[in-house]
């Protein structure tokens, strides 16, 4: 359930900066009220208590299967009301929800929220420690990396509803007729958009016009660490660290040399170009085979998935996109509330997400065979799942994204995006959005590079 | 897809033509000078202008015919495939329990009361300050043009925290009433009125026992009806477009514009789970347009048919 991580290159942007931008420093500097009323805290037994009394509570959540998580769940708690509201995709509802956090009022009891976002959120004591209802005791239920992405200074502040281990999906119908081999590096995968360029002028090996969420992942499968936090507020970035700069070195190989097509992910075309095969790959998060198989369903057999390529060829991974649901400081129902976010991504829930075309983040169900030996398809009788759910323990551990990385993603477009306009160095790009993002962060209250 | 990039860039007023005060006496000249030189090059620019207004909604309209899986295959700019915009329009006015009707009534209910009261409180505020005197009027003319100079996008944020403690918020209120206030379409009936309403047609209803609000109602506003109008259609663009305000005011869909509504759709292709249903979303940017159009091209006759012509001496 996640957007997939480019939407927000696309949608809105200047609303972005406007919302986002002011918001923040309140949140930073007063935090939200604490609502009254209701219990804050209490154990299984206290939840359950909750549960059979009549109350209501709102969820937002733009993930189609809440709606029917919700349907199941008052079946079962038939005295509690879930009202759903899909109050925007992704950035949209960021927003409203900073917006609410700083009027004190109006915020959900429940909020679907990425992982990328969650610091934001979570850092600024907009969320509740879900500790406080034992939550952190689930920590085996989920993978290392997607609890990793909800623990965050020592809380937990949302349970993992989905996860996006990459992977690189190829369109085998294309490669098979130019004789291309599937890459293992990315060198190969360098070697390989020549190839395919030069066999097809029409065909690259992937767009690109430059994505935050991408660039931020394949960072993170290089090995950098460029943003840190500690104490909430001391901030570091750096986007020329090691890792940075070997992803941006070898992926700068491909913009600067026309080597990817210039169309933006999730627009009409690109969907166009998935189909017809003149974007033959694509490095992504292990959601994908949801949205190529609704989205593209004229390239049906022709896709493969195979292990995302890496610099030495031994398997490393990342996750890209996907998140997880947090209970907001002004719920006046957060029992009933941790009830329902226990159910939908822990319990029964978990089950209506995955069959929605989900990948999970909980352990039992990569582990069960079912779903590791479901033969897709659209992918040509792959056993995707299985490939997927194999490349999580390759993830880089210790990854964290920054506590306004929804505003820095925001200016992602107006700093790299100029390297990727100008075919010109992508490092020069980085260190732009670093400096624009360090002064933003400054100004917003934060210690950032000082 | 060319409906997601409203923003509220565009909701804001186009750049104003000449004041319409001016056309009662310039038009004929205009007119007559057009048809007495021609230039070649100007047809061409103007030509140029119209194939580059015009191309997007052809391809709106085009675009409209196709299915889902055609509008991805197929050259954007010539029909293909099965004429759908039959079925499309169909499945958009039903699509999830038939949301965009809702949403087109929102529109209307936003365009209705928001820029029909704007436009009314500009009337009065506008004739009000050309045709009384009284103390303070350079003050309110300095922040009346203040206001024009800021952007309502600027407003936004600071307006939902007020109405958040009003707790106006995720009502339709917290789109009508910032919608209310048109200070540039008050700027316009005030330069309007301050020329198209006579004062001497004011002493003489007065002389006749004509009470103020009489003489407005019966005498003023049919003479300000072309400045109104023009502050009309500006408002009811405006409104129509509004996108930033209601993205930060509701969050119950069932209160969005269509601009809010469609993009909501549009975002769908980009979740787990949701299916992409451009051809919905074009389907209804293209009735979402129609109204507009229809608006503009029956209040044009208006626009220009000067009904302030020959009331000094009638």
């Amino acid at each position: 359930m996640k957007t997939a991580h480019s939407s927000r290159g696309r949608f809105g942007r200047s609303a972005a900066v406007i919302g986002t931008g002011i918001a923040l420093s309140i949140g930073l500097a007063a935090c939200a009220p604490a609502a009254g009323g209701g219990a804050e805290t209490g154990n299984a037994d206290d939840i359950a208590a909750a549960l059979e009394e009549k109350s209501e509570i709102t969820v937002w959540a733009w993930a189609p299967a809440v709606e029917e998580i919700a349907a199941s769940f008052e079946k079962e708690y038939p005295n509690v009301t879930v009202n759903v509201v899909n109050a925007g995709t992704g950035n949209d509802q960021y927003i409203k929800l900073q917006n609410a956090i700083k009027a004190g009022s109006g915020a959900p009891d429940v909020a679907q929220i990425e992982y990328y976002a969650l610091p934001q959120f979570g850092l600024s004591d907009a969320l509740v420690d879900l500790s406080d209802f034992g939550f952190d005791a689930l920590e085996d239920k989920y993978t290392a990396s997607t609890w990793g992405s909800v623990t965050l200074d020592g809380g937990v502040y949302a349970l993992p509803q989905d996860s996006g281990p990459m992977a690189l999906f190829y369109n085998k119908t294309v490669f098979d007729k130019w004789g291309i081999a599937v890459p293992t590096t990315w060198d190969e995968y360098i070697a390989a958009a020549q190839q395919l360029h030069a066999a097809d002028p029409n065909a690259y090996i992937t767009n690109d016009t430059g994505d935050a969420g991408f660039t931020t992942s394949m960072i993170w499968q290089a090995g950098g660490q460029p943003y840190t936090t500690t104490a909430q507020t001391n901030v570091t970035v750096d986007l020329q660290d090691e890792g940075s700069r070997k992803f941006a070195d070898t992926w700068s190989q491909l913009t600067e040399n026309d080597l990817v097509s210039p169309i933006s992910s999730w627009s009409d075309e690109w969907y166009r170009g998935l189909a017809d095969g003149t974007i033959a790959t694509l490095a992504i998060g292990a959601w994908m085979p949801g949205n190529l198989t609704s989205g593209v369903p004229d390239a049906a057999g022709d896709w493969r998935v195979a292990k995302l390529p890496s610099y030495d060829g031994t398997p490393v991974n990342a996750e890209n996109g996907g998140g997880g649901d947090a209970i907001l400081k002004q719920s006046k129902n957060k029992l009933v509330a941790a009830g329902f976010l226990q159910y939908m991504n822990e319990g029964e829930g978990t089950q209506i997400s995955l069959a929605a075309g989900g990948f999970p983040s909980t352990v039992s169900d990569l582990e069960s065979d079912e779903f590791l030996n479901a033969e897709d398809p659209y992918f040509g009788g792959q056993k995707v799942n299985e490939l997927l759910a194999s490349s999580i323990e390759d993830v880089v551990p210790g990854w964290s994204y920054l506590p306004f990385q929804v505003y820095s993603n925001s200016i992602f477009n107006d700093t790299v995006g100029q390297s990727y306009a100008e075919k010109s160095d992508l490092n020069t790009g980085l260190q732009s959005w670093q400096d624009a993002t360090v002064q933003y962060g400054n100004e917003q209250g934060f210690t950032v590079n000082k | 897809m060319t409906t997601t990039t409203t923003d509220a860039g565009t909701a804001a007023p186009q750049t104003p033509r000449r004041a319409p005060r001016d056309s009662r006496y310039t038009r004929k000249n205009m007119h007559l000078g057009m048809h007495k030189k021609k230039s070649v090059l100007l047809t061409v620019i103007m030509a140029l202008f119209v194939i580059y207004s015009l191309l997007p909604l052809f391809w709106l309209l085009v675009s409209s015919t196709k299915t889902q899986t055609e509008l991805l295959s197929s050259f954007g700019l010539w029909f293909s495939g099965p004429f759908a915009l039959f079925d499309n329009i169909a499945a958009t006015l039903t699509y999830d329990d038939g949301v965009f009707v809702r949403w087109f009534l929102n529109t209307l209910l936003y365009v209705v009361v928001g820029a029909g009261g704007a436009t009314f409180l500009a009337a009065l505020g506008g004739y009000g300050l050309a045709k009384f005197n009284f103390p303070g009027k350079k003050a309110v003319f300095a922040v009346v043009i203040g206001a024009v100079a800021i952007p309502g996008t600027a407003l936004a944020v600071p307006t939902f925290l007020m109405f958040s403690q009003m707790g106006l918020t995720n009502t339709p209120w917290a789109i009508i009433l910032p919608s209310l206030i048109s200070p540039f379409g008050l700027y316009l009936i005030w330069t309007y009125a301050l020329d198209a309403v006579p004062t001497e047609v004011l002493e003489a209803a007065r002389m006749d026992g004509a009470g103020e609000f009489r003489t407005f109602f019966t005498i003023s506003l049919k003479l300000l009806a072309p400045g109104l109008v023009t502050v009309l259609l500006f408002t009811v663009v405006a409104t129509w477009n509004n996108y930033f305000l209601p993205l930060i005011m509701l969050s119950e869909p069932t209160w969005y514009p269509l601009t809010v509504g469609l993009n909501q759709w549009n975002a769908q292709a980009t979740t787990v789970g949701g299916d992409p249903i451009y051809n919905l979303v074009i389907t209804g940017s293209l009735l979402t347009i129609i109204p507009i159009i229809v608006a503009f091209l029956f209040l044009q006759r208006f626009w220009q048919s000067g009904l302030a012509a020959g009331s000094v001496k009638a």
